[in-house]
């Protein structure tokens, strides 16, 4: 039985390593875990990004239903138009801990397209940064069937 | 736990259109077991890295919020016949990684 989750534990560790070996010299910033973990919507843009303040802007479109029959599997997909975009975060105001994704862009084109969890009615906020600073629009999502807790 | 990751990628006047599907539980750590009422310890990927060749296109940070079985779409600029490289890392020191050809 040891061996047995000895042979496993290694085992994960190795992938871990082989992973961490295909990444050298990484220039990317790390996991945000304050963000993630602020339960306050403002709060958790402020410690992604150092500040709250953005512009509310024409140029970010959101896809998502209107209603959204089960808040476990919300499709939301974000594009924009501005240029130089550095990272598309979306945020659910309603949501026990609101900030959901963050995307670094990477030089890749104004679109990102994920599904996420909702609890409640809420807005769903889609921050872009690009030139240093923020910009962001939003839509709301009536949920009909809560996704997170239980 | 079998990890699988689908990996859909095509491109089309120099845009690639990657679509990827990842296989993880996504538990927030909120959610109950409806049997013992014990908490569900959080399991959930925190960051995902998408490379064609060397280059990385794409680099997410993600929390519970994110759905069971996480799905994400994106696009960058590139070439038929690259690979794409998806890895992901969870909470747990979970990872996976797995390419595919740009069709």
């Amino acid at each position: 039985m040891k061996r047995r989750t000895l042979l496993k534990t290694s085992l994960a560790a190795s992938v871990v390593m082989a992973v961490g070996s295909v990444i050298p010299g990484r220039v990317m910033a790390a996991y945000p875990k304050a963000a993630f973990e602020n339960k306050d919507a403002a709060g958790a843009l402020n410690d992604m990004f150092g500040t709250s303040d953005y512009a509310e802007s024409g140029d970010i479109k959101i896809k998502a239903p209107e209603i959204a029959e089960n808040g476990a599997v919300v499709p939301v997909q974000v594009s924009s138009s501005i240029a130089n975009i550095e990272s598309i975060s979306i945020v659910v105001s309603g949501n026990p801990t609101p900030m959901i994704a963050s995307f670094n862009m990477h030089g890749s084109e104004g679109f990102v397209s994920t599904r996420i969890k909702m609890g409640k009615t809420s807005d769903v906020l889609a921050v872009v940064k690009a030139g240093g600073s923020l910009h962001a629009t939003r839509q709301e999502v009536k949920v009909t069937i809560g996704g997170c807790g239980g | 736990m079998a990890k699988k990751t689908k990996i859909r990628a095509k491109e089309k006047d120099g845009i690639v259109i990657a679509k990827v599907l990842m296989s993880h539980p996504m538990e927030t750590g909120l959610r109950k077991d409806k049997k013992t009422g014990k908490k569900i310890p959080a399991h959930f990927i925190q960051e995902v890295i998408a490379k064609a060749g060397d280059k990385t296109v794409l680099e997410a940070f993600w929390a519970g919020g994110v759905s069971k079985n996480p799905y994400m779409s994106f696009k960058y600029k590139g070439a038929k016949g690259e690979m794409l490289t998806i890895s992901w890392i969870d909470n747990q020191g979970g990872s996976a990684s797995k390419s595919a050809k740009v069709k």
